[in-house]
């Protein structure tokens, strides 16, 4: 099998990984039925009854939601070529105890790259408003070889309404990475919203196969002005860049890549 | 869904409504009006809900297809209206209601203010298991009250669908409120989006409705306005705990729109008055979410009943309406022409508008809506701190500290309490025969009220009756009170904020009210017609916080929402003092069912009898009640999602 057709196969099956997940997490918000169970008591008979008669209790502050965010659905172009960028996430569960799934990637012509998709279980963090500890698996699924991580997390809001979120991923190797994302949303006015969003990777260990040098290994940081048609829905453009350093921007400049890019960027914001 | 959070826009779109809707002319209804002669009560307008009347009713609840907006929607409707008819009961009749259920879901019809054995309250889950499809519940109870109430579902989001109706109980002797005429005029907040949506969206986003947050642009035109340094400091006081003093309500115009008995604004419903003549209009909240802020210009209005209670006539410009509360007033117009019944939201996003006219197609001027309140960090229970940043306080913890302790102040020493000290003496001399075994609070603190014959039922003060019980005015009852156990707040997942200093706020209007130049009804103002019945002094007090986390959109009492939560236990015959301190910085409208929440505005013995009470942010707020009925009765915030969100609570009256 030439190297090509090697490619191809490998290109097609992180295509259709990325793709079921994506798929797994649309569907999230159908697959869950409203978990406001009726009550099963007994038919009303039109008559009195006794007080003492243990009946259950109303469901109140304990329903299932889920919501799908895609944060970034993005065309992205520059002198260094086109690409396709998506970031989302999605959750379903109670207040208490929810279920995230979370991925994002790039995918170009030739290939799908930072591919990166979670499944975490989530839950508010004692004696913090809106903190949430996550812990999970994480999936590279791409076209570089494939890897799996044990993930362990917070996201939440932090003061002067600061989105944060910093993960730490440990791989059966002893290989460390950490990931830092931050975003803040700016109103302009009740609709016109400027969003600065910042994403950093870090990594314990060199893995040539992906590429990846220790240390801090890229950057990608962006602004993005949206129109919210309605909440859900907001139409935005942008700039991004993305850059390697270190030791990635070794394997970068070895791959005959740039090690950074500047591009506009132009998509959509969705949530359901 | 509506797009722009415009209310203007909603005065230009088409109105058409179906089925209950016959036209929109009140032309043809006049013509009527002035064949028959002038009824006891408001002729209805062609589109208002029918009155039914008597003791025994047919309702049937079944699904609707409506058209508020000028888009079609499906509501859930009682007798094929939206809201449902008025029912007019009698005082000391009994009544039977026969309740049908066409929907393809469970429902239910609770009475709200009506004193009525548990098991007819209505409240699935705890009252009764709720109606079930195709199934008919017969309530059936004696009717001991008069008064204004009205009825709404107490199954998932139907009262926002439209399930709520009037409930008018007349006295059994003379009304002492004198009228030429009387209106119902209910307030509600509809939407074309399906609640459940609503409820979710909230989750994921707790200000998605919200269209008047604070702007980068916004902040410059503060700084012009109170200074840079200023606007920076105040902004990021906010921002340090993640809140917005823009948060008013959690559901707004957006989505909303405002209804006057069932009609939009521009679909203007009218009630006709000869000039001279005293209009009694019967104010009812019905709304799910919404705060009304009403006034008619050009007329004074003299409020003669809250809650279904009268109340000394205290004649004011304005009042502001909690969801589920009622407001009887009266207004004299002396000219023909016409008024505006103008009911803002509380945000200022939309208003409920109507017309009192001397002929039918009459309209005065629509005022324009009032600035937008904002919370301030007193809200927060932050004004009374001197010398503490306001940013510091989340990360503190709180355990162990008494809230009510900060001003150093106890319950004893608060005013709301000294009234009821205020109404010893009046009391004494007032003992009333068998009810006398009290001397010793201390051995019997759960005391039972008559020994032999189980328990009283205390009537609803009116002109006959006589306060059953009075304490020997010793003067040292208070100390006798068992106190609450205190309530350890933390900030966490379910409390954004525990307030610092609180602090009684009967004397305010509420947030927006404050200094407008008009006269506004507040809770001081409150004093009932009729001496309480019910002369005990509490032996117990129990002291709840409404907290939450606005961002999660989780709701609760003391930082707990309804699923985590123990029963609160009364013992059959106690009197209880409740005290509210809300650490939100929204206002609650607590509602309690089966017993009257007596409010503790320094009136002593006069102190009003309400089911509803406004509980604003950071105010402590105290009443007493009686628990005369056994049964397990609801106890939650009437704003519809913070209950489904957990603001709700079982309370068990034990025999």
């Amino acid at each position: 099998m030439s190297t090509l057709q090697k490619l191809d196969c490998q290109l097609a099956w992180t295509r259709l990984a990325s793709l079921s997940c994506a798929i797994a997490i649309a569907a999230l918000p159908f697959g869950c039925a409203p978990a406001r169970a009726q009550m099963s008591m007994p038919q009303p008979e039109g008559k009195a009854v006794a007080t003492s008669q243990p009946l259950g209790p109303a469901m109140m502050g304990d329903r299932v939601f889920a919501h799908i965010l895609l944060d970034q659905f993005e065309g992205r172009t520059g002198v260094s070529g086109s690409q396709l960028r998506w970031d989302g996430e999605g959750w379903i569960g109670t207040d208490m105890n929810r279920i995230w799934l979370k991925s994002e990637g790039f995918s170009d012509k030739a290939r799908v790259s930072d591919g990166d998709h979670e499944v975490l279980y989530d839950r508010p963090i004692p004696r913090m408003r809106y903190f949430d500890a996550q812990v999970g698996v994480r999936a590279d699924l791409d076209s570089d070889p494939a890897r799996v991580w044990a993930a362990l997390g917070i996201e939440g809001m932090a003061p002067y309404f600061f989105q944060f979120a910093p993960t730490l991923y440990i791989r059966n190797d002893g290989n460390v990475a950490g990931r830092l994302t931050g975003s803040y949303d700016l109103l302009l006015s009740q609709r016109w919203i400027v969003q600065p969003e910042a994403e950093l990777n870090f990594y314990s260990k060199d893995d040539p196969g992906r590429r990846i040098g220790s240390g801090l290994s890229d950057l990608d940081a962006g602004v993005r002005l949206r129109y919210e048609v309605r909440r859900k829905f907001g139409p935005y453009i942008g700039f991004a860049y993305n850059g390697t350093y270190r030791n990635t921007a070794s394997y970068s400049r070895q791959a005959g890549e740039s090690t950074s890019s500047r591009r506009f960027v132009f998509g959509l914001r969705l949530w359901y | 869904m509506r797009r722009a959070p415009k209310s203007e826009g909603k005065q230009v779109l088409p109105v058409s409504r179906r089925r209950f809707v016959q036209g929109v002319a009140a032309g043809g209804a006049l013509a009527v009006l002035e064949g028959t002669g002038w009824p006891v009560y408001g002729e209805p307008a062609p589109h208002d809900p029918p009155t039914l009347t008597g003791q025994d009713f047919d309702l049937t609840i079944d699904s609707l297809p409506v058209n508020f907006t000028g888009r079609r929607a499906s509501a859930v409707a009682v007798n094929g209206t939206v809201p449902g008819p008025v029912l007019r009961w009698r005082e000391g009749d009994s009544v039977t209601l026969a309740v049908t259920n066409r929907l393809k879901e469970t429902t239910s019809i609770h009475w709200h203010g009506v004193r009525v054995p548990a098991d007819m309250d209505g409240v699935p889950g705890l009252s009764f298991r709720g109606i079930a499809p195709g199934e008919t519940f017969h309530y059936r109870f004696p009717v001991k009250q008069s008064g204004t109430y009205w009825y709404h579902s107490h199954s998932m989001f139907q009262e926002q669908t439209g399930l709520m109706g009037a409930l008018i109980i007349e006295p059994r002797g003379k009304d002492p409120v004198e009228s030429d005429r009387e209106y119902v005029v209910m307030l509600s907040d509809w939407t074309d989006a399906n609640p459940g949506t609503v409820y979710s969206n909230l989750k994921q986003q707790s200000d998605y409705y919200n269209y008047h947050r604070q702007t980068a642009p916004g902040f410059l035109a503060e700084a012009k306005k109170n200074g840079f340094w200023r606007t920076i400091s105040d902004r990021s006081a906010w921002a340090r705990m993640d809140m917005s003093p823009a948060d008013i309500a959690d559901v707004s115009g957006a989505i909303y729109t405002y209804l006057l008995n069932g009609s939009s604004p521009n679909a203007n419903w009218t009630g006709l008055f000869r000039p001279g003549e005293r209009v009694r209009l019967r104010f009812i909240n019905a709304s799910s979410m919404t705060f009304f802020d009403v006034r008619i210009p050009g007329l004074k209005m003299t409020v003669v009943q809250a809650d279904g209670n009268d109340i000394e006539p205290v004649t004011v410009d304005e009042f502001r309406m909690g969801v589920a509360e009622t407001y009887d007033v009266v207004v004299s117009p002396q000219d023909a022409g016409a008024y505006t019944i103008f009911a803002q939201s509380e945000d200022r996003s939309g208003y409920a508008r109507g017309t009192l006219a001397s002929s039918a197609g009459r309209s005065a001027v629509i005022p324009p809506m009032d600035p937008r309140p904002q919370r301030t960090m007193a809200d927060m229970g932050m004004g009374n701190m001197k010398g503490m940043k306001a940013g510091d306080m989340p990360g503190m913890d709180m355990g162990g500290m008494n809230m009510s302790g900060i001003d150093g102040m106890t319950a004893k020493e608060m005013p709301t309490s000294s009234g009821d000290k205020a109404n010893q003496p009046g009391m004494a001399g007032m003992d009333m025969g068998p009810k006398t075994a009290n001397h010793d609070m201390d051995a019997m603190p759960e005391m039972e009220m008559g020994s032999n014959s189980g328990t009283t039922t205390f009537p609803q003060p009116g002109p006959a009756t006589m306060p059953i019980m009075a304490m020997a005015g010793t003067g040292n009852d208070e100390a006798k009170l068992k106190a609450s156990s205190p309530v350890h707040l933390h900030i966490g997942p379910q409390v954004d904020n525990v307030a610092m200093g609180v602090s009684e706020r009967l004397h305010d209007p509420g947030a927006g009210l404050s200094g407008n130049g008009r006269r506004v009804l507040t809770y001081a103002d409150l004093r009932a017609r009729y001496s309480g019945v019910d002369g005990r002094p509490p032996t117990r007090e129990i002291e709840l916080h409404l907290s939450g986390n606005m961002s999660r959109y989780i709701w609760g009492f003391n930082g707990q929402k309804f699923s985590g939560a123990e029963p609160i236990v009364l013992k059959l015959g106690e009197r209880v003092r409740f005290v509210l301190v809300n650490d939100t910085m929204m206002e609650h409208p607590i509602h309690l069912h089966g017993l009257w929440s007596e409010l503790e505005n320094g009136h002593g013995a006069f102190n009003p009898y309400k089911h509803t009470l406004i509980v604003k942010p950071a105010e402590r707020l105290s009443y007493l009640i009686s628990a005369d009925t056994p049964g397990r009765w609801a106890f939650h915030c009437h704003l519809l999602y913070h209950m489904e969100a957990g603001m709700f609570r079982t309370v068990v009256v034990q025999p």
